[in-house]
């Protein structure tokens, strides 16, 4: 049984047609604790030791989160400059992350063929996601393909939401029990709502 | 080496009480007249010279109409003259009339009637002034009013003084000149005319012509002379030449109203007002503020000395009696006008009770009266002793308004609180600076709020501006019922008064548990104090707005505007920790060795967090994401192929 850590960062969850009940599904999956990074630090006044502490304790760590200027809303940012600290996450003594893995569940508002090397802008996701993979890369930990829905504004309207909250519960599921498979998810560009591909079949571990 | 010796009785005698009866809550006025009594009858250390030094006192009273006058812009001063004239006007005449009646009752000839109601009308300026002051009650409608009735009996003075030698029907005095004022209205024995020396020979007409042209004076010097000259000696930047400069424009100005037979409190009072809006007004004040208060407490100090011991031990229960039914008359009219002129609950006992008593001016008067011979001498020796009598027993009518009366009255005040109509998830008390920003906040971001105040004037000025507030004591259990606390989610309280406080919070807090009570706080220990009788939270009042303030302190000192902010967060996060800290300290044993240990060690913790960038560690705790990490390869521990620097 691994411990997942959900870090959801939307500054306007009362608007959010899907991040938001993302967030209420993971908050229902036994093993993960899922935390709302804009309610805890309204004023981001970050408490460093605190989220230090909780990192520690847990084997999967998932950044959540709308795609805002390809990147994460300013908080996620914010959180990454101080609490990815030196010494504890990279560094000459920095090796409390090592092997821990990390991965981002985000939105986009735009539609699959917008990430590709031919489409709008001129390459995948993934690799629009360089910085956080070399974050993860730096931090010694297990970086996975992005968790995407695209085109998030519509998906309410095309019937796509629960869909994509149950793939999301399936894989937050399989990440707890050690299910996932984890050199393919590495290997893939994105992990798609169909999730069977990544699932272990068989015993749990 | 007398004047010496006299000196240091009467100043021990004032430090050692008037700290004793501050502590005790009895004021600094009572105070004084106790110490006075101590070195006077009781001890006999002072003795024959207490007349003259009360005169020397009486300067004491001068100088606080001078200061009140700095306060007083003649715009305000105007605005206040319906009250001037209308109450306080009614307070003269009605109270001479009772009096000059009761006395007439009692077998006065007319004359000596009249003379004693006239004198028995006034009151203390003194004593009633400094407690106001001190108590903050100045600015309070019972504040007003009294002081309009004393501004109006100051005036009223004038025509008494002239008045007073035509009521002369020959007591010859015996002992006139022990009775001397040092107003410069002694010796006149039975004259026809007031003023001073200077202008007994002119006729009347030439009289009325000088005093007017004095006042005139006045007014004129202090606008256009007086500034120039207070402008040259600021700027020879000598203090005590400031100082002098201002004791020379009171003293000078007494002497001068003395010489045309005014009441020298009436002249300075002008200068005062003339001098109100002018840029030195608070030099003045703080220059002239110590001795005034030293006067005051001297002249109170012989009021308690002067005590005739004898006489009251002699006939104690005729004397008491005298000064009681003197207060209860004249508490009784003024009641009576208090509800004429609409005074509330609170404000019109406050005004009544104050105003009770006879005033210093009667001393004067009575010297006066002695000296032309309108009363006679045993009467004389009686009254003094019950003027002073009701001067030593107003502290105490204070003291019974403070406790008693205003707790109760205020809660049964003459307006019907408000019927409360309209519901809302949330109920805020108190409505001053500090819930007008709440609900400001809540009514704009769309919630529906019940506010309570227990001040008119508040209410008013509120539902000028569109802000529905209601009239009512929120330390009435009925009020908060009909407001509804018991359904609404938040109970917000920032009422002012800090016991006020801290009393509605635990009756909400016990009555209604379901209810989520935020509260202001004063201090750290209020914080404690409101969260032990069932706040869920508590807010230091200016917490907040001093860090913010402190916060822009550190940037005009040349700071980043960032590192201001990251500095002022951690101090506040800090002191947040302190308040978690030391909580349970304070709940143990209050401010003891162990609180204040305890404090001195948060307070080098804190040193020591927010001098970290002045010393050599520079990745510690203090922005420490912001802080480069230590020089050299930042990616050392890395695999071989490790990336080559963060991000």
């Amino acid at each position: 049984m691994a411990k997942v850590l959900v870090l959801f960062a939307h500054p306007r969850p009362d608007r959010s047609e899907v991040n938001y009940p993302m967030f209420e599904t993971a908050q229902a999956v036994q093993g993960v604790t899922a935390v709302d990074l804009y309610a805890r630090y309204p004023d981001f006044d970050i408490d460093v030791d605190a989220e230090q502490a909780q990192l520690v304790e847990h084997d999967v760590i998932i950044f959540q989160h709308p795609l805002y200027w390809y990147s994460a809303p300013s908080i996620m940012k914010e959180w990454q400059d101080l609490v990815l600290e030196y010494g504890f996450a990279y560094g000459q003594h920095g090796h409390e992350l090592d092997g821990k893995i990390f991965l981002n569940a985000v939105t986009t508002g735009a539609k699959p063929d917008a990430y590709s090397e031919q489409g709008m802008n001129h390459a995948d996701l993934r690799s629009l996601l360089a910085p956080f993979e070399k974050t993860a890369d730096l931090c010694r930990m297990k970086y996975l393909a992005p968790f995407c829905l695209f085109g998030a504004g519509r998906a309410v309207e095309e019937g796509r939401l629960n869909v994509h909250r149950n793939a999301y519960d399936d894989l937050l599921k399989a990440l707890v029990a050690d299910r996932l498979d984890l050199e393919k998810a590495t290997r893939a560009d994105v992990l798609t709502d169909i999730l069977d591909d990544f699932i272990l079949k068989g015993e749990t571990v | 080496m007398e004047l010496l010796s006299d000196a240091f009785v009467y100043l021990c005698a004032a430090v050692i009480a008037v700290p004793i009866a501050n502590r005790l809550g009895l004021g600094s006025v009572l105070g004084y007249l106790i110490a006075g009594v101590v070195i006077g009858p009781v001890l006999g250390i002072v003795g024959s010279e207490t007349t003259e030094v009360q005169h020397f006192a009486e300067f004491g009273v001068v100088m606080m109409l001078f200061l009140v006058g700095l306060e007083l812009q003649p715009a305000v001063l105007w605005k206040m003259r319906k009250q001037l004239i209308g109450l306080g006007g009614l307070q003269v005449v009605g109270t001479t009339a009772v009096f000059a009646g009761i006395g007439l009752v009692f077998g006065l000839e007319w004359q000596g009637a009249l003379a004693l109601g006239m004198i028995l009308a006034l009151s203390s300026t003194a004593i009633v002034l400094q407690t106001l002051n001190e108590k903050g009650w100045l600015k309070t409608q019972g504040g007003q009013s009294s002081f309009s009735v004393l501004l109006t009996q100051d005036i009223a003075v004038i025509p008494m003084l002239a008045v007073l030698p035509l009521l002369a029907v020959g007591h010859v005095a015996g002992n006139g000149a022990e009775h001397s004022d040092g107003h410069g209205h002694g010796g006149h024995e039975g004259g026809g005319a007031h003023g001073g020396e200077a202008l007994a020979a002119l006729p009347g007409w030439a009289q009325a012509l000088v005093i007017f042209a004095v006042i005139i004076a006045i007014i004129i010097a202090g606008r256009h002379l007086l500034r120039p000259v207070f402008r040259f000696i600021a700027e020879a930047h000598l203090r005590e030449i400031f100082t002098a400069t201002a004791l020379l424009l009171v003293i000078g100005i007494a002497l001068l109203m003395d010489f045309v037979g005014l009441s020298p409190a009436l002249g300075t009072f002008l200068a005062g007002v003339v001098l109100s809006d002018s840029d030195y007004r608070h030099e003045l004040e703080s220059d002239i503020e110590p001795f005034k208060g030293l006067l005051l407490g001297l002249f109170f100090l012989t009021v308690g000395a002067g005590i005739d011991f004898n006489l009251l031990f002699g006939a104690p229960i005729t004397i008491f009696g005298l000064a009681l039914g003197l207060m209860a008359v004249k508490f009784a009219l003024l009641f009576g006008l208090g509800t004429l002129f609409r005074l509330d609950g609170p404000d019109r006992w406050l005004f009544a009770l104050g105003l009770a008593q006879a005033g210093e001016f009667a001393f004067v008067l009575f010297g006066f009266a002695s000296s032309s011979g309108a009363l006679d001498q045993s009467l004389l020796r009686t009254m003094t002793l019950v003027v002073a009598i009701s001067m030593l027993l107003t502290p105490a009518l204070f003291i019974l308004y403070e406790k008693v009366i205003a707790p109760r009255a205020s809660a049964k005040s003459d307006r019907e609180a408000d019927v409360i109509d309209s519901k809302g998830r949330v109920v805020i008390v108190g409505m001053g600076r500090f819930g007008q920003i709440i609900s400001r906040l809540l009514l704009t971001s769309g919630y529906d709020v019940v506010i309570l105040d227990h001040d008119p004037q508040t209410v008013e000025n509120l539902s000028k501006v569109g802000i529905k507030t209601f009239y009512g004591d929120a330390t009435r259990p009925d009020l908060l019922h009909t407001a509804g606390v018991g359904d609404v989610d938040l109970f917000i309280a920032a009422i002012d008064d800090r016991d006020k406080q801290t009393l509605v919070v635990e009756h909400v807090a016990k009555t209604y548990p379901k209810v989520k009570i935020l509260a202001r706080a004063r201090d750290r220990h209020h914080v404690y104090e409101l969260e032990n009788v069932g706040a869920h939270i508590a807010e230091r009042e200016v917490f907040e707005g001093a860090l913010a303030l402190g916060r822009q302190a550190l940037v005009e000192l040349g700071g980043h505007p960032f590192r201001a902010r990251t500095k002022t967060r951690e101090f506040r996060n800090h002191d947040f920790a302190m308040l978690d800290d030391l909580r349970e300290n304070y709940n143990d044993g209050g401010v003891d060795k162990s609180y204040i240990d305890a404090m001195r060690a948060h307070a080098e913790t804190l040193f020591d967090i927010m001098r970290v960038d002045r010393g050599e560690e520079r990745h510690d705790r203090t922005e420490r994401g912001w802080n480069p990490p230590p020089k050299g390869d930042a990616t050392l521990g890395l695999e071989p192929e490790g990336e080559e620097t963060r991000g």
